[in-house]
């Protein structure tokens, strides 16, 4: 009987060994900010691993690129290696740091890094994720990038989780494929809470959860981002004056959304 | 056309520069003739002087044919004077060069002598170098030797033809030294190693340079300094020379990092790097030093992890050059698009903090911004009032919520007409929820008949 445990663990530290780093159940989560949010995910979004974000419409990539930047705020205040990849660069404008400070980040912790394809888009991701003091690398590959597959995307999570370092892969204008990413989200732009005079308020987006690796099972989230604060709000719906209250019921929640 | 510059063989025919092309032709009409290239010149002088370098750091450029070399202190590492002159000519004659040197006591001398011949005294006065109309006058005066102006007064001299004239006299004749200003300033740390055994690979250099980092780091450690920039020098035995550039955001003299930076740069060449027959003098040198306390590891891990951020940023602009890995500083304009300073993350600056955003207030600027706006097509329900509706990449906009206008002049006082049209931006949101950053080109009616709009950017 002892003997048996002892060789199923050193099985298990075997074949530990030889998967590499295997995604551990116990990753450092950090919050949203958002209640009802955090409690779905388990208490919140996995640090030091590989999250893809997805659009849900080409036009979607800037709320794509918001909602990378609340992640990132949210993850500290250390600063952050921001990957973009030219062709990226021209179809969808440079980083526009008044708006940067607009949503609440602070461009002074941004470093951008601009790379001509997608070889040299991974190269240097995977020295970035090494960087132990980075808060995140944000890496934002264009269209399809066929390099950025199942290998490389595992290659990056193993050093994200050696190192701790948050890797979030902006994947606006492609669609979902294999990849060993922690998490997997698809983001649209939704209008938002309307301000006096008809004007548009604050950055409003839905999320979905795609995939999870910790089994937690596909939702929606619509998110209204509050830049004072820093934290993510249920936007009111349409019409409605009353803010839902923090901590709402869970049953309640997918049903007022769809209503929405 | 005329003859600028003839080949010995054609000298001895008869050519002479300054000569008629024509007159050329009808006397040799084989003569092989080649277009002046003054860049092309420009730029293999250069490499030759680079060359040079093995030499001595002190080399200067001396007109459009000639260099000069201060090799005080120098020559006895080449075998005296008479040795580094000899290794010079025959490296030069080895790509080809027709060479002629000399060795004087002072730079305008060795220029004189190396051009008109070893003997003073016998120089034609064009030595002197002076305006063709004062040649003119000297030749007729039957002064035809340098000679002839040293045997006389110099005071009448420089009453006809000016101090310059009694000036270039003694300085071709050895007379007053003056200091070349060398075409690179001396670097504050070099060190270098010689082959016998030229290094036919880059494997075998780049084991050399390494040794060469190590000294100098042991120097550097020394004195408690630190370098941010740092050349490799790569002589190769046929006189022609290599140099690899390496820079760093802040102070270091490890030597892991440096070699691991030399072979990023040596990854990115274009054109590999070709040994020829083989590099025979490797130099590493510092141009500056700056002053970098023994390394300490701060309990808190304070230093510690700035540095490994400034090691990445290091890393990756060697690699994708410094114009790609950047910073962002504010910048007081109102124009959008120069509100911020890119600059690269390499060189730090100390920036000034952001504006701070107002509570409460949506976002009002957009996170990307697209340089030069986008052109679209807007359909208004006013020629002054918001957009209804915007086509932008083929695809049609229904606008739901405006806010605007949110003018924005030009830079009319930049401009020499004074003009310049205004923009009315607005922010607007689509049905499905997207956000925009528009504006109209011009006031209606004031500015433009028919202004057009632009997509400036959008909104997360």
């Amino acid at each position: 009987m002892h003997d048996s445990t002892y060789k199923l663990a050193t099985l298990r530290a075997r074949i530990g060994a030889i998967e590499g780093g295997k995604p551990s159940g116990s990753a450092a989560l950090f919050a949203l900010g958002h209640d009802r949010l955090d409690a779905r995910l388990g208490g919140g979004i996995a640090r030091g691993r590989l999250h893809e974000l997805f659009a849900a419409d080409p036009v979607d990539q800037s709320s794509v690129t918001g909602f990378a930047l609340m992640l990132a705020m949210r993850l500290g205040s250390d600063p952050f290696v921001w990957l973009r990849q030219d062709g990226g660069v021209r179809s969808s404008g440079e980083l526009y740091a008044p708006g940067l400070i607009d949503l609440g980040c602070d461009p002074a912790r941004i470093i951008e890094v601009q790379v001509p394809d997608e070889t040299a888009l991974l190269r240097a991701a995977g020295d970035a994720v090494r960087c132990q003091q980075l808060a995140a690398v944000l890496i934002e590959p264009w269209k399809g990038a066929r390099a950025f597959d199942l290998t490389a995307s595992r290659r990056l999570s193993i050093a994200a989780e050696k190192s701790g370092v948050t890797v979030l892969a902006l994947r606006s204008a492609a669609d979902p494929g294999p990849s060993a990413a922690y998490t997997r989200w698809r983001v649209r732009a939704i209008p938002s809470q309307v301000l006096e005079a008809g004007a548009p308020g604050l950055a409003t987006i839905e999320i979905t959860l795609l995939r999870h690796r910790g089994g937690i099972a596909a939702f929606h989230q619509r998110l209204e981002w509050d830049r004072d604060q820093a934290i993510f709000h249920e936007p009111p719906l349409s019409g409605a004056v009353v803010p839902v209250p923090a901590g709402g019921s869970f049953a309640a929640g997918p049903a007022r959304r769809r209503a929405g | 056309m005329r003859i600028v510059a003839a080949s010995p063989l054609a000298l001895q025919a008869g050519m002479a520069p300054g000569m008629g092309l024509a007159d050329a032709r009808a006397q040799l009409p084989d003569l092989a003739i080649f277009d002046l290239d003054r860049a092309a010149d420009t730029v293999w002088l250069d490499r030759i002087a680079d060359g040079c370098a093995r030499y001595t750091p002190m080399v200067a450029l001396d007109g459009v044919d000639g260099l000069i070399l201060d090799i005080s202190g120098c020559a006895h590492l080449f075998g005296g004077e008479a040795g580094l002159r000899a290794d010079l000519i025959g490296r030069l004659r080895r790509l080809g060069m027709t060479v002629r040197a000399a060795l004087a006591e002072t730079p305008d001398a060795a220029h004189a002598q190396a051009r008109y011949g070893r003997d003073v005294g016998a120089m034609p006065v064009e030595a002197l170098e002076l305006p063709p109309e004062d040649m003119i006058a000297l030749r007729r005066a039957g002064l035809k030797r340098v000679d002839d102006l040293t045997a006389r007064p110099s005071a009448p001299l420089a009453a006809r033809f000016g101090e310059v004239a009694t000036d270039r006299l003694v300085r071709v004749a050895g007379g007053r030294d003056i200091h070349i200003s060398p075409r690179r300033p001396e670097p504050a740390l070099v060190i270098e190693r010689g082959f016998a055994e030229p290094l036919g690979h880059v494997t075998a250099m780049l084991a050399a340079l390494a040794q060469l980092a190590e000294e100098a780091a042991r120097r550097m450690q020394e004195t408690h300094r630190g370098g941010r920039r740092f050349e490799a020098q790569l002589f190769r035995t046929d006189g022609l020379v290599r140099s690899l550039g390496i820079e760093t955001g802040l102070p270091t003299r490890e030597v892991p990092l440096l070699m691991r930076l030399f072979d990023e740069r040596i990854a990115t060449l274009h054109d590999p790097i070709d040994p020829g027959f083989g590099f025979d003098l490797v130099r590493l040198s510092v141009p500056l030093l700056e002053p970098l306390d023994p390394f300490q590891l701060r309990l808190e891990g304070g230093s510690v992890a700035d540095d490994e951020i400034a090691r990445l940023v290091d890393r990756l602009s060697t690699r994708l050059g410094h114009g790609r890995v950047r910073r962002y500083a504010p910048r007081d304009s109102h124009i959008p698009e120069q509100a911020m300073l890119v600059f690269p993350a390499i060189a730090p600056r100390p920036t000034s903090p952001w504006p701070a955003p107002t509570p409460g207030e949506p976002p009002l600027r957009p996170v990307q911004l697209f340089d030069p706006p986008q052109l679209i097509e807007v359909v208004a329900g006013i020629p002054d009032g918001p957009p209804r509706q915007f086509r932008w990449r083929r695809t049609l906009y229904e606008v739901m919520r405006a806010e605007g206008p949110e003018r924005i002049g030009a830079l009319w006082w930049r401009r020499a007409d004074n003009q310049g049209l205004s923009r009315d931006y607005y922010r607007v949101e689509d049905r499905h929820g997207h956000r925009f950053w528009l504006f109209r080109h011009g006031i209606y009616e004031r500015e433009a008949a028919s202004p057009r709009w632009y997509l400036h950017g959008l909104f997360a």
